[in-house]
């Protein structure tokens, strides 16, 4: 089985309908969405939960207003402002890290802690393999142990049919959900597009992929929307040794693929940016040779 | 006046539109780039940079002649970030979050204040526009600390403060966005769009914060979201075409308001609207 992990540093560059397209190519492909802070994959797939459950990770300090005596200890140590006096001292709970400080020091052992509810993931079936995906909680954090998780689950998984690839939608960034990403990955296909921006980004995640020692190949995504600056990835990916895995143009099919909420390959099988995709999966297929 | 610009979905246009807001200023004008994983601002602003300076995390140290063992740090850290082997504790720094704990509780003294590198914050000027960015170290996975400060410098600035934020709806997010006056959306009209949109104005409701949307590319899509917008009462302040003059010049570097000059007043309207 390989671990095929979907990355592009820059956001918006396409890594989420492409990974629906090869969702229909691959043989036998098992799914992740790691994206948890944006998770967009399931729009496409259409995935039937079969199993739903609690993400708990960490604790929040919970404070008792009939035990505080205002004292202020609290506010004095936490790093991370967490805590405000009013009249009794208050959680701001998106800001605790669940440290505990507060309730190690509390003088009127007024603060304990409680396990944080942080999300929900899903076991599901699509019709183009079993997917795992989630949900983080509004504005809570761990999305880095969220998309562990779903990646482990979805290595079980994908054992379990004995599938051939494990595909993985990533999120964007070089920050601690796309490491957390990289772990175990066989193969890296990044998504970028010929604009300054998406340069800039393309070199800063390569650096961190190179990090991590996993083999990594490119797609540059709407190549036709500036030709020069596909020319200039090109040629900084030939220096770099990476090998550019395929160019779509900019094709409306891929817009309304989104939009009618299907893979590409079912909105469009014949169009031009499915015809480009098929290139990458064929040379994926070869890939790391 | 701080505005905050952020999305939930990545590639939105964020970026085009802070840099356009700063472009469209006529008072003093500051733009902070809190996209520390992928800063792009300084592309379309082009400032001149200071040399910048290091932003670090307080992690411990352990001074093994002092350190008995006893493994108090161990017992309060909940990130695994210190340890006891054989009689001496040892940091693993990249796991810790800074709480201070160890330090509060080590009866030895034996831990001193060491750092680890998160990134680089740069001050700089674009013409008239005071700019900032953090950039986040590669390898380092904490990016919400930097965020944070870059946002606390920024908002020391007079004037007009427009934060960048990064994408996403979780810690970096927030740290970019605490406290704005006012929060602008950048969405699409397709469903990851406004899927997107949805969980992003969630995290604004849960902050109390108030916020608008402006819709990108608003002509690809199915009219989805701004149809959400008016049944959700969020005012939708803006709305961009796509057009291919406007993403050529993107890809170049070019701010919106230059590739496309007729759309300038728009955002001074936007502007005054904003804070009159």
């Amino acid at each position: 089985m390989k671990e095929l992990l979907i990355l592009s540093g820059k956001g918006g560059t396409g890594k989420t309908s492409i990974t629906g397209a090869l969702a229909m190519l691959l043989p036998l492909p098992a799914l992740a969405d790691c994206d948890v802070d944006a998770a967009d994959l399931h729009l496409l797939l259409a995935p039937r939960p079969r199993e739903e459950h609690d993400f708990l990770s960490g604790v929040k300090a919970v404070i008792n207003p009939t035990l505080c005596n205002a004292c202020g200890t609290c506010v004095e140590i936490c790093q991370f402002e967490a805590i405000h006096i009013s009249i009794k001292a208050e959680l701001r709970p998106f800001f605790c890290e669940g440290c505990g400080v507060c309730a190690r020091f509390c003088p009127a052992e007024a603060i304990s802690l409680q396990e944080n509810h942080c999300g929900t993931w899903f076991l599901s079936d699509t019709e183009y393999g079993p997917m795992v995906h989630a949900r983080l909680g509004i504005g809570e954090e761990n999305s880095g142990k969220l998309v562990s998780l779903v990646k482990k689950r979805a290595r079980e998984e994908a054992k379990r049919i004995n599938a051939a690839w494990l595909l993985v939608d990533g999120p964007p960034g070089i920050g601690c959900p796309v490491i957390a990403s990289l772990s175990g990955a066989d193969l890296v296909l990044l998504v970028t597009e010929p604009t300054l921006s998406g340069l800039h980004d393309l070199k800063r995640v390569t650096e961190l992929v190179r990090h991590f020692k996993v083999p990594m190949g490119v797609c540059i995504n709407k190549w036709d929307l500036h030709p020069g600056y596909c020319a200039d990835i090109s040629k900084v990916c030939r220096e770099q040794a990476i090998p550019v895995l395929g160019k779509i143009p900019f094709d409306k099919a891929m817009v309304d693929s989104v939009v009618h909420g299907v893979p590409l390959f079912r909105q469009a099988p014949n169009s031009a940016a499915a015809e480009a995709v098929r290139g990458i999966y064929k040379k994926l297929s070869l890939f790391p040779a | 006046m701080k505005i905050a610009i952020a999305s939930g979905k990545g590639g939105t246009g964020k970026t085009t539109i802070a840099v356009s807001l700063a472009l469209a200023a006529d008072g003093p004008v500051h733009y902070a780039d809190c996209d520390v994983e992928e800063p792009n601002g300084h592309i379309f602003l082009k400032p001149a940079l200071n040399q910048g300076r290091e932003f670090a995390l307080t992690v411990p140290e352990v001074v093994e002649a002092q350190c008995t063992g006893c493994g108090k740090c161990r017992e309060i850290c909940r990130f695994n970030a210190i340890t006891v082997f054989g009689t001496k504790a040892m940091a693993f720094t990249e796991l810790c979050h800074s709480c201070g704990g160890c330090f509060l509780v080590c009866p030895e003294g034996a831990l001193n204040r060491g750092k680890r590198v998160l990134g680089f914050i740069e001050n700089g000027q674009a013409g008239n526009i005071g700019f900032s960015q953090g950039t986040l170290r590669i390898g380092e996975a904490m990016a919400a600390p930097l965020i944070a400060a870059v946002r606390k410098e920024a908002e020391q600035q007079e004037g007009l403060v427009l934060l960048d934020a990064p994408p996403g709806t979780s810690c970096p997010l927030i740290a970019a966005i605490v406290g704005a006056d006012y929060t602008l959306l950048v969405s699409e009209e397709t469903p990851f769009g406004l899927h997107d949109l949805q969980i992003a104005a969630g995290v604004l409701r849960r902050l109390e914060q108030p916020f608008g949307v402006i819709i990108n590319r608003a002509d690809l899509g199915a009219g989805k979201t701004g149809q959400w917008c008016r049944k959700e009462n969020i005012p939708v302040h803006l709305e961009i075409p796509f057009a291919r003059k406007i993403a050529e010049g993107y890809a170049s570097g070019i701010p919106l308001v230059q590739s496309q000059p007729d759309l300038l007043p728009a955002f001074s309207n936007l502007l005054k609207e904003l804070n009159p």
